[in-house]
Parts: structure tokens; C-alpha cells; sequence
């Protein structure tokens, strides 16, 4: 068995009740590392001959929750969940951080393969071996806050009948939905800590459709043995040092994007990205700092960062409003998109998501899209259910947001998420909307233009991605760049924080991977192959899609239309992407990742990777066939 | 800072406390040589979010755990006053977690022992971390003749007091 791993997996199928331990082979462990990678590769092994039937909200989807032999051990512990996606209809690998991932893996678990539905909302409860499906209608319909205080009072009287001799244990992780998963809308998170998230998939929607409303896990043990412990102690000081010098996270986390990303670097979303620059002051992180800020510094596992902070709002109409940061993301998709520049409207959207279950980012977008189509007549106040959406109206995206979380009237089309919701209004009302649509691949742009040229992601970052419109997986040249879709693979299969690697030497990484695994993995070997292979089966499968959706390379491997449009105003006025320099790239890209001119993966490509099964598949698939036209 | 050969005492600033674990970390890694949160002597608790919180041994003035101890495993270190667990004497009767007005000692989850604080022998690493990272939660200081045993509380009484500081009333829906 290879070091640092529990060396099992928990296998729940809700359907029939049966729980179960599984192994995965040491070859497999080594190739695909954990989290990202090994999701992809079991929902490969497991769906893949099927794929393109399998609907992502029935029972035939498959739900994991999946560490990684550094999860504790690399500084900023965090957990993988994936499946087949609801949004994407491919692969996501999806991490919220919080302490779940390390008590799993105290529980001597290193993931969790949740199967089948159930035909009651439960919860599942894990103390160390024991593992219980417990009923949840009590907590079934109940919110973020309420769910945690629920089952934080049940699960703490549970171990204390299971553990009576031990004294105080500290209380258990939970990951949970709010009634957006329950309601399946394709924009919900699996959430911790009631304002942790994984929102990029929609995997809160996969919970909800198995009626898994939440999993706690209680972990005595120690982490799996690492096989050079001595070298982890070296390793983590070595991050924690480089860590202590970024001065800028510490201390404001990503919480100065709010104004920064708007006013220096024109790549913020303002008014559904009709905009991305914008000064307004109001919107300052001295504003945050100072008003709604109660705690400045809050963490996960191990972390040295602290990016979080805790915000609540103690006057006012918003009083009672709790939250994370906001970080830059909630900033920007709760704020500036629906033209609202106050902290207190901010934090308080951002709470609402948290507590209703909804991604902020991608809630945030698909409100955004709402609005301009309200603002250009196209989707009317008889449309909307009586609510108008002016930019700026925080009281009306609320109840928008409320909508959606419960999928009634409009909410339930918005619920579908941007692109889906575009496809059905677009035919409504006979009109194309998709060109509003700031999306790519049934994901949502993260914060993050590329207009200006000012900020991180290229022209072909979001259009190229196998994770879609993910800000924190964007595809880039040089492959093996610090920024490239490889690296990400790396954090994300850790698994462990993306943060607690800027700053660190890229050779930290690796080394920690040996010290934990007493694996030699050489950087060539991850780029060349390991990553590359990961990389090739999340597109394969991103490409057969369905049930509902098939993604064709050649309209669908673009930027959304609005990155065309010239930003309107600020000090890169002007400036938009040149669609012949996005093709050029893509060109280079396609090129250096092995797929053809139609952006499908090359045969030669695939059995140079051992993947000729996919490649069978994949050039099967009618899709292949369509994509070449 | 203290100079090393007074018996210290933790200081602890707990509303500041991040939630960074860094503590737990640090202590097991230093007493069982593993990541191990529930071995670790200093616990980070989070009954409520953002309200997270170490938990740890104060040394009483009177040590009522090494009183209430039945066959004498609990003994008192002359040079840091901290409470010593003689690990082969101990029955894990958790006579000691009963007495304790903090429910501060536990057991160890894989040993049949009970587990407290011993101040690493006047170096604490748990101090030495959170003072690395800047925190401050944790500050060591001179042990003087005070009752320390006022912040031997239970992690309920301790998160809910830290929960109704940050959070105000609605915090009881929270606990």
C-alpha cells in the first residue's frame, strides 16, 4: 500500500442502503493521485460506455467526495467533489475547504462514492468505521444555519453515546446542501461552514436529486502515515514561510478585488459584463474593513493564508446578515454585476446565497443575465413573476435569488443555470439571448475578464478549459506554466488549497507529494503524462456530454460573445479580444494538448496515454461524427 | 516573553483565534509524531462558525484532575506546573475529565491513557506556531499565583460565549 493514503473508500448506495469498503489499486493511486484526478478516472472506469445517457440528476450519477494524499499535510486542507456534472455535463473537480477532508481521512477513508437515491432525505454519519444513514427530514427544507445547529447538536449527542469514556471530542465536519440542492437547481452548492463552497459542477443539485441532504464525519485517528514525516514537518515550514510573506492575502484576503479588479484592472463583471471597470470607492476595502469585517482573520486546516474573514451586518435592514469576506468572487457576482457597490447590500446577498444553498458566483450570474434582459425589454415584469430587477435593486435580486433557490415561477427556468435558461428563453421569445450569456460550457465566467488584458486568464482561458468558465482551472500555454490547466490538476487531486502554492517553489509541491507518498514524481512525468492523462479523459468526457446537452469544439470552444464587444468605458476603453488571435491560440493550444483541428482529442494522443478504450468511444460517439461538419 | 526558568503559563486571546489548527498540528506532531487532531493536547474547537477556539489544559491552582486521580498517574512538574500523565499508572477511568471544571483532559483516541497539556517541558510548540503566524491567540507568560482555573471551561460555555460576543442574541440559534 502506498504511504499516506487510508487505503480505503467508502461506498454508499442510498438506493439499496448498502455500505461498503472498496480499494483502488496502488497503479491507479499513482496515476491519478486523489481528488480531480481520481474522479475522473473512477467516473470514467464507471460511466464512461454509458456517458452520454447518463442524466446527472437521476440515480445513475454517481457523487464523490474525494481527498487526496496531502489533504492535512499540505498546508490549507480542502475536499474534491465531483460526478458527472449537472452544468457541464463533463467532469468538474470542484474543492471546498474546510476540516471534512482531514477528518475523513482520520476516519481512515480517503473519499466517499455515494451511489443510487434515496427515496427519503437523509444524512450519512461516519465515526471512524461506523457508518450510519440517518434519517434527515427533520433538516429537510431548513437553510445553511440551521442545518449545521441541527445536526451539530445530534451528532455531538451521537458521539458522546459512541465515544462515552473518550471526554469532550471535538464536533464533526459536516458537508450539507440548503434547499437549492434539495430543489435540484443546477447552481447549487455542497457547502461547510455555512459559507464554504464547491459551486463550480452544480453538485449541490446531485446531492439533493440522491435526497443526501448532508454527511458528517468524526475522525479519531491520525492521518494516514506519511512515509517521511520529517520531511513533511521540513516542507510545511517551508510554505508556511513563504506564505507569511504575502502580505496582500493576509491581510485582505481576495477581499480588495471588490474596487481593485474594477478600478486598476478593468476585468471586473459590472452590470452582466455589459462593463468591467468601474470607481466606485463605496466598494472599497477599507469599506469592508471597517463596517461589516467582525473577525479579520479565519481559516481551514493547516492554513497560513487566512484569506477569510467573518462579516456581519449589526444595524440596519440588513442586521443579522453573516458571511465569509466577502471574497472577491461574492464581491464581484453579488455586487458590481447587479450594479450594487455597498458592502451591506454585498453581505447580505452573499448570506442569503450561503444560506439558501446557491453558488454566488453563478447565481450571481444568472441574475445578472436576468437583468439585462429586463433592462432591454425582453423579459418583462409580468415575466419575472411581478419583481423587477434594476441594477442596483438588492431587495428585488433577493427575491429573485429566493425564487431560484425554490424553483418557483421564473426562478425554476433561471434554476437551470445562464446558458441552459438562454436556450429556453432565446425560443420563448424568438429572440437569441446566448449572445447575453457570460458562459462558457454550462459553467459561469468566473470574476475575471479578459478584455483588458490586464488580469490573469488569456483569450482562450475560459474557452478551452475542461472545467468551462472555472476562474481557478484556465487553460494557457506554456502547458507546464505555473497558471496551466496541468498545475491546477495538481492542487485540485492533492488535494490541497491553490492559494498556499503562490509564492512556494513549484519543486515544494512535488516533494511533499514524496515525503507523504515515498513516490518519486518527477515534474516532466506529471506534465508530460499524469496531468496530460487527467486533462484528456475530462475532455473526452466534456465532449460526449448529453443527455441534454452536447458540446461541438467549434462553437462551443470560444469566449462568450460579450468578450467581443469593446469595453465601454474606464481606462481601457475600447479594448476587446481579437477573435483571430483567439483562433491563432487555439490553434497553439489544440496543437500543444494533442487534439485535432476539430478539437477532439487524437488517437495517437490517447494510446500514447493508454487511453485507447476512451478513444474508441469518443471517435464512436455521434458527436465525433457532427463535430467534424 | 519569558525568560526560562520561571514556570509559564499560556496566555490566551481566544476571540482572535483563526481557526488555523496550526496548534493541533504542531502539538501532536511534537508528542505522537503524527498529524492526529484528536490526540492533540490543544484542540480547536468550532461548535459555531468563525467562533473557533483552542481548547486546553490551564493548570489550576488547586489541580483538582491530579486530586481526583485514583492511583496517582497524575503528578505536578515542579519546574513548569504542568499537569504529567504517567501513562502506564493511568486506568483511563476518567475520574480526571469529571473533575475537571473544563472537561479539558480526554483520552487518547488509540492508547488507554489519558492525555493533558504538558507545556512541552517550558517550550510550548503551539505558542511557537500561532506566535509564527501572527495570530497571538497564544502568548506564554510568567506562572504567578492566580486562579487560572477561570479559563477551565467547557467548549459549550467557552463557544457560547465567543458566539453571542461576535454574533449578538442570534448566536443562540447558532449553539
Amino acid at each position: 500500500m502506498i504511504k499516506g493514503y487510508a487505503g480505503k473508500i467508502l461506498e454508499v448506495n442510498l438506493s439499496t442502503q448498502a455500505i461498503k469498503d472498496i480499494k483502488i489499486g496502488d497503479n491507479i493511486l499513482k496515476d491519478y493521485i486523489g481528488g480531480r484526478g481520481l474522479a475522473t478516472k473512477i467516473l470514467w472506469d464507471r460511466l464512461g460506455k454509458k456517458w452520454e445517457k447518463i442524466d446527472p440528476l437521476k440515480s445513475e450519477n454517481i457523487l464523490l467526495f474525494l481527498t487526496g494524499p496531502l489533504t492535512g499535510y499540505y498546508p490549507g486542507g480542502r475536499i474534491c467533489v465531483s460526478g458527472k456534472s449537472p452544468q457541464s455535463n463533463g467532469v468538474i473537480g470542484s474543492t471546498v475547504a474546510g476540516e471534512f477532508g482531514v477528518e475523513l481521512r482520520c476516519a481512515c477513508y480517503d473519499g466517499i462514492i455515494v451511489t443510487g437515491e434515496s427515496n427519503k432525505p437523509v444524512y450519512l454519519f461516519i465515526k471512524d468505521s461506523d457508518v450510519d444513514i440517518r434519517d434527515a427530514s427533520h433538516i429537510w427544507g431548513k437553510d445553511a444555519k440551521q442545518t449545521m445547529a441541527t445536526l451539530g447538536r445530534e451528532c455531538r449527542e451521537l458521539l458522546r453515546k459512541r465515544y462515552p469514556k473518550f471526554g469532550q471530542l471535538k464536533e464533526p465536519s459536516f458537508l450539507y446542501v440548503g434547499p437549492a440542492g434539495e430543489n435540484k437547481v443546477r447552481t447549487a452548492v455542497v457547502a461547510a461552514k455555512w459559507t464554504h463552497a464547491a459551486g463550480y459542477g452544480g453538485y449541490g443539485a446531485v446531492m439533493g436529486s440522491k435526497k443526501l441532504k448532508a454527511i458528517a464525519v468524526k475522525g479519531t485517528g491520525p492521518l494516514p502515515k506519511a512515509a517521511n514525516i520529517k520531511e513533511v514537518k521540513r516542507l510545511i515550514k517551508v510554505v508556511n514561510d513563504n506564505i507569511y510573506e504575502n502580505v496582500l492575502w493576509r491581510r485582505w484576503g481576495t477581499g480588495s478585488g471588490g474596487y481593485e479588479v474594477g478600478a486598476e484592472t478593468s476585468s471586473e463583471p459590472v452590470r452582466n459584463w455589459q462593463d468591467e471597470w468601474h470607481n466606485e470607492k463605496s466598494f472599497g476595502v477599507d469599506q469592508f474593513e471597517n463596517r461589516v469585517w467582525i473577525k479579520q482573520s479565519w481559516s481551514d486546516f493547516g492554513c497560513p493564508t487566512c484569506c477569510l474573514k467573518v462579516a456581519m451586518i449589526k444595524t440596519g435592514r440588513f442586521k443579522g446578515a453573516i458571511t465569509d469576506n466577502p471574497d472577491y468572487e461574492m464581491q464581484a457576482y453579488l455586487g458590481p454585476n447587479l450594479g450594487l457597490f455597498t458592502p451591506e447590500e454585498n453581505v447580505f446577498l452573499s448570506s442569503l446565497a450561503d444560506d439558501l444553498g446557491l453558488c454566488g458566483i453563478q447565481t450571481g450570474n444568472v441574475m445578472g443575465f436576468a437583468a439585462e434582459l429586463f433592462q432591454r425589454g425582453i423579459l418583462t415584469k409580468k415575466d419575472l413573476d411581478g419583481i423587477e430587477p434594476k441594477w442596483g435593486d438588492v431587495e428585488a435580486f433577493a427575491a429573485l435569488a429566493k425564487k431560484i433557490a425554490y424553483r418557483e415561477g421564473i426562478g425554476d427556468l433561471l434554476a437551470e443555470g445562464t446558458y441552459r435558461a438562454a436556450l429556453k428563453i432565446g425560443e420563448k421569445k424568438k429572440t437569441d439571448v446566448l449572445k447575453y450569456a457570460v458562459q462558457s460550457k454550462g459553467i459561469s465566467i468566473g470574476a475575471h475578464g479578459i478584455r483588458s488584458g490586464k488580469d490573469y486568464p488569456e483569450s482562450i482561458s475560459y474557452a478551452c478549459s475542461v472545467q468551462g468558465g472555472d476562474h481557478t482551472s484556465t487553460a494557457g500555454l506554456p502547458l507546464d506554466g505555473s497558471g496551466s490547466e496541468l498545475s491546477e490538476i495538481f492542487n485540485d487531486s492533492g488535494v490541497h488549497c491553490n492559494f498556499n502554492v503562490f509564492g512556494v517553489p513549484r519543486k515544494v509541491k512535488f516533494d511533499f507529494y514524496k515525503a507523504v507518498t515515498g513516490i518519486e514524481l518527477t515534474q516532466k512525468e506529471w506534465y508530460k503524462i499524469k496531468a496530460f492523462r487527467i486533462l484528456q479523459i475530462q475532455r473526452a468526457l466534456l465532449l460526449l456530454g448529453g443527455p441534454d446537452i452536447k458540446w461541438k469544439p467549434k462553437t462551443h470552444d470560444e469566449n462568450p460573445p460579450r468578450f467581443y464587444e469593446p469595453l465601454p468605458s474606464g481606462p481601457y476603453k475600447g479594448k476587446t479580444v481579437d477573435k483571430m488571435q483567439v483562433e491563432e491560440d487555439k490553434r497553439r493550444y489544440y496543437n500543444a494538448v494533442g487534439w485535432d483541428e476539430n478539437g477532439i482529442p487524437k488517437t495517437k494522443t490517447l494510446e500514447k496515454l493508454g487511453l485507447e478504450d476512451i478513444d474508441k468511444v469518443l471517435k464512436k460517439s455521434c458527436i465525433s461524427k457532427s463535430m467534424l461538419k | 516573553m519569558t525568560t526560562k526558568k520561571e514556570p509559564i503559563w499560556i496566555a490566551r486571546d481566544l476571540i482572535k483565534c483563526s481557526g488555523c489548527r496550526k496548534c493541533e498540528i504542531a502539538c501532536s506532531l511534537y508528542h505522537e509524531n503524527r498529524i492526529w487532531p484528536e490526540a492533540s493536547r490543544i484542540r480547536v474547537f468550532m461548535p459555531v462558525p468563525g467562533a473557533d477556539f483552542p481548547h486546553f489544559c490551564t493548570q489550576c491552582k488547586n489541580y483538582p484532575c491530579v486530586k481526583a486521580c485514583p492511583v496517582d498517574a497524575l503528578s505536578i512538574s515542579k519546574k513548569t506546573g504542568a499537569v504529567l500523565v504517567k501513562t502506564k499508572a493511568c486506568i483511563a477511568c476518567g475520574k480526571c475529565i469529571e473533575a475537571c471544571p473544563g472537561r479539558v483532559p480526554h483520552m487518547h483516541p488509540a492508547k488507554n491513557h489519558i492525555v493533558i497539556c504538558d507545556l512541552c517541558n517550558g517550550s510550548p510548540q503551539c505558542v511557537k506556531v500561532c506566535q509564527e503566524g501572527g495570530w497571538n491567540v497564544l502568548t506564554t507568560v510568567h506562572r504567578r499565583a492566580r486562579p487560572y482555573e477561570l479559563y477551565a471551561r467547557t467548549p459549550e460555555q467557552i463557544a457560547k460565549d465567543l458566539a453571542i460576543k461576535m454574533y449578538g442574541e442570534q448566536a443562540e440559534d447558532y449553539i
